[in-house]
């Protein structure tokens, strides 16, 4: 026998870097309304190759084609439209804010706003999402106060979180919106409890998980797959691809599955174009529809792209090329939704710009009256005595003794 | 009044529990058809359906991942965890989640939620199956935890437990499963129908999380001990002759300082007992409370007997163990320090 040569160690890399051309050869693109649309009852093991296709609707000319085509009524296309416009604008306003000393930490949401907001519309009022950091239009989308929302960024006294969590972690029962931890993975299978639990009462509501392309790499995405298929929860779990874990691009967590949506266990599993507000809606409805049906879950991977930083602690020119973004080949959002309005005959450059004053006038007023209540380093804040409540229903001795201690 | 084990009486919580409250539900790896590995929960899967009591995947932060989400939509999960020893790959969700919901959201969501674990050693259990984790949870806020000595006290607090609206880590000793074990590991094994805290009633009734009790009055010196150690506090007293005061503390978290205070301030001395490791084990808190709160009563230092800084050996188990030799030991010393 000859002496085998050396192993080799492998470390897979993005296909460029700073300095090298944007590369997104590799992500092969179906032409629009070119994927089926299978009945949700569909057994999984016959759209195993839908998970490695991606559903889109929108054509380059922004007409909508093919079977996923929604069921969406123009008006209700332009308040989406509207919603994404709303997220955009609230970052920016809030990325502004951070950057103006205003508050510790901001996260935006840029390029993948259509993933958030259509799915909220395809769900109903009191199912309940479990949301990562970067699915504020699901709160959007349902009208929660932007000021509430702003509130909470800015840690002031009219913060319904009174002070205690990090911008961007709001939580709202009221509006289907868990509370965010900000450690990764845990609440994806705290949403398939969630839907085991509404399973058990025979209620008819269901859970929608949310993740990250980086994050399917802890355990806990392992655990949520085999619970939400072991007992047929009525869950969708969703993976937010949106190609880079802070500086980390979405092959190290991948491994050799070829997408994200092939790893699902035997769950039946779409992949969608993250950018086509009309195929996200349309794929969230169908899953969202089995789970209704009691036939189980389903894993969506949303391919999108996160044309900003990951949050404001980082600068992603130091670890991807500066004009990547620009080259994502399915687009902006925003604009594709724009374009399907203007060539649906429903919508004008004006009325856009139109929009975009008025949307931005809505923000700033919500800005203005949350920072009425303060903001991280001025005005008025939570009380120090909030620190001890929650911990428990009732006060626990040693607390007590602890906030006479602090002396409130 | 009939009498019961400390796995009937387990069962039994569960039982009233799951009986009077539709919320209420079991499972965990081996839970459901078999009824636990330890069979706390024989019977139940039978009588309250496949949907209430259930066989969970071996994933343990899967079974506390989908039990917290369960008690955030409203329901009142009693997990089981096979044993303590398995419990890390669940701490993220554990302390990151389960502990901090109520906190985080502002009280929006909550999570009253009961992990039930069999903890400690004494039955040649290895490494693996024989350690005592509490302070790994008494160290996180919004947890409580609880650890029972005996068959009446563990119905009790199990149901307490369950109607408490937090997250409770119930630690079941299991060397008390089937006796009152004094660490007299070379004795025959003695049964609890024997023992007075046998006697359990059949239907609901609880024991105050957050109230410790007081085992054995005494003038020379408190022994604060839970779990196991209480039975061998008892024991080596016992031997020893020296009039000890035995405290079983019953919850960790909240802690009944008063109870402990007035002990130490009447005894002046005081020794910690725990079969966990030494080093920032549950009795540096203890010991450190006693020196805030008894400083000018205290006539000798605080000592503390525990489980030595290894893992916990296999063949050599009862060289680890904390038994009544090493704490009649330390009882001697101590009486005699002035």
């Amino acid at each position: 026998m000859t002496s085998p040569t050396p192993l080799h160690f492998h470390v897979p890399e993005p296909a460029s870097r700073p300095g090298g051309k944007p590369d997104f050869s590799g992500v092969s693109i179906p032409k629009a309304g070119s994927v089926r649309r299978p009945p949700v009852d569909v057994p999984p093991e016959e759209i195993r190759d839908l998970a490695y296709s991606i559903i889109r609707v929108l054509n380059h000319e922004g007409r909508a084609i093919g079977p996923w085509v929604p069921d969406l009524a123009q008006d209700e296309l332009v308040a989406g439209l509207r919603h994404m416009m709303t997220l955009r604008t609230f970052d920016a306003r809030m990325q502004m804010a951070q950057r103006q000393g205003k508050t510790s930490f901001y996260m935006q949401h840029t390029g993948e706003e259509a993933v958030s907001c259509a799915f909220r519309i395809a769900l109903g009022p009191d199912d309940m999402n479990f949301p990562t950091y970067r699915q504020a239009g699901l709160l959007i989308a349902h009208d929660y106060p932007l000021v509430d929302m702003m509130c909470q960024i800015y840690s002031n006294e009219h913060d319904p979180l009174k002070g205690r969590q990090l911008p961007v972690m709001y939580s709202s029962k009221k509006h289907g919106f868990f509370s965010i931890s900000g450690n990764l993975a845990t609440q994806f299978v705290q949403a398939v409890g969630w839907a085991m639990a509404s399973a058990i009462k025979r209620d008819n509501r269901i859970a929608a998980a949310w993740i990250g392309d980086g994050s399917t790499a802890e355990s806990d995405f392992h655990a949520a797959l085999v619970f939400a298929s072991t007992y047929k929860a009525p869950v969708v779990l969703n993976v937010v691809n949106n190609q880079w874990a802070i500086s980390t691009f979405q092959g190290i967590a991948r491994g050799g599955s070829g997408t994200f949506a092939a790893r699902g266990l035997g769950i039946p599993a779409l992949r969608v174009d993250g950018n086509d507000y009309l195929a996200t809606y349309a794929v969230a409805k169908w899953a969202i529809e089995r789970a209704r049906l009691n036939l189980g879950p389903t894993l969506i991977e949303y391919v999108t792209y996160r044309a900003g930083a990951h949050s404001t602690s980082d600068d992603p020119s130091a670890y991807r090329p500066k004009h990547e973004s620009e080259e994502w080949p399915l687009g902006d959002p925003v604009i594709r939704l724009k374009q399907h309005l203007i060539a649906a005959g429903a919508w004008s450059e004006e009325r856009h710009k139109q929009t975009e004053a008025e949307v931005h006038a809505t923000v700033i007023a919500a800005q203005k009256e949350a920072e009425a209540f303060g903001t991280l380093h001025s005005g008025g804040k939570p009380s120090a005595r909030d620190i001890f409540e929650d911990v428990y229903a009732e006060l626990p001795p040693h607390l007590r003794r602890q906030r006479q201690q602090i002396g409130v | 009044m009939p009498r019961m084990t400390m796995i009937e009486a387990i069962r039994s919580a569960l039982d009233v529990s799951m009986a009077r409250n539709d919320d209420v539900v079991v499972y965990g790896e081996d839970v459901g058809f078999f009824g636990g590995v330890f069979r706390c929960t024989q019977g139940l899967q039978q009588k309250y359906g496949v949907s209430r009591c259930f066989d969970a995947p071996i994933s343990e932060s899967g079974i506390v991942g989908t039990a917290i989400g369960m008690a955030a939509y409203g329901l009142r999960p009693c997990i089981e965890i096979q044993f303590a020893d398995y419990m890390y790959p669940a701490y993220d969700q554990i302390v990151s989640e389960a502990a901090r919901l109520r906190y985080r959201s502002a009280g929006d969501f909550t999570c009253p939620l009961v992990i039930r674990m069999p903890t400690g050693g004494g039955i040649f259990g290895g490494q693996t199956h024989s350690q005592s984790p509490e302070a790994l949870f008494t160290h996180v806020s919004g947890l409580k935890t609880v650890v029972p000595s005996n068959p009446y006290d563990a119905k009790g607090l199990l149901i307490a437990a369950i109607e408490d609206p937090d997250p409770v880590i119930f630690l079941e000793p299991k060397r008390l499963y089937n006796g009152p074990f004094d660490g007299h590991h070379d004795r025959p094994v003695t049964a609890w129908a024997r023992h007075e805290l046998s006697e359990v009633p059949e239907g609901h009734y609880t024991t105050p999380l957050g109230k410790a009790v007081t085992r054995r009055a005494g003038e020379a010196v408190t022994i604060l001990a839970y779990g196991t150690m209480v039975h061998v506090a008892l024991a080596a007293v016992e031997e020893t002759g020296v009039d000890a005061e035995v405290i079983d503390l019953r919850t960790l978290l909240p802690l009944d300082l008063e109870t402990i205070v007035a002990s130490v301030a009447k005894t002046g001395r005081c020794i910690v007992l725990h079969e966990a490791t030494l080093t920032s084990g549950f009795g540096a808190e203890l010991t450190a409370l006693v020196q805030e709160h008894c400083f000018y009563h205290l006539e000798a230092p605080v000592m503390r007997v525990t489980g030595w800084d290894t893992p916990y050996p296999h063949a050599q188990e009862w060289d680890y163990f904390p038994g009544p030799a090493r704490l009649g030991q330390a009882l001697r010393d101590i009486v005699e320090t002035r």
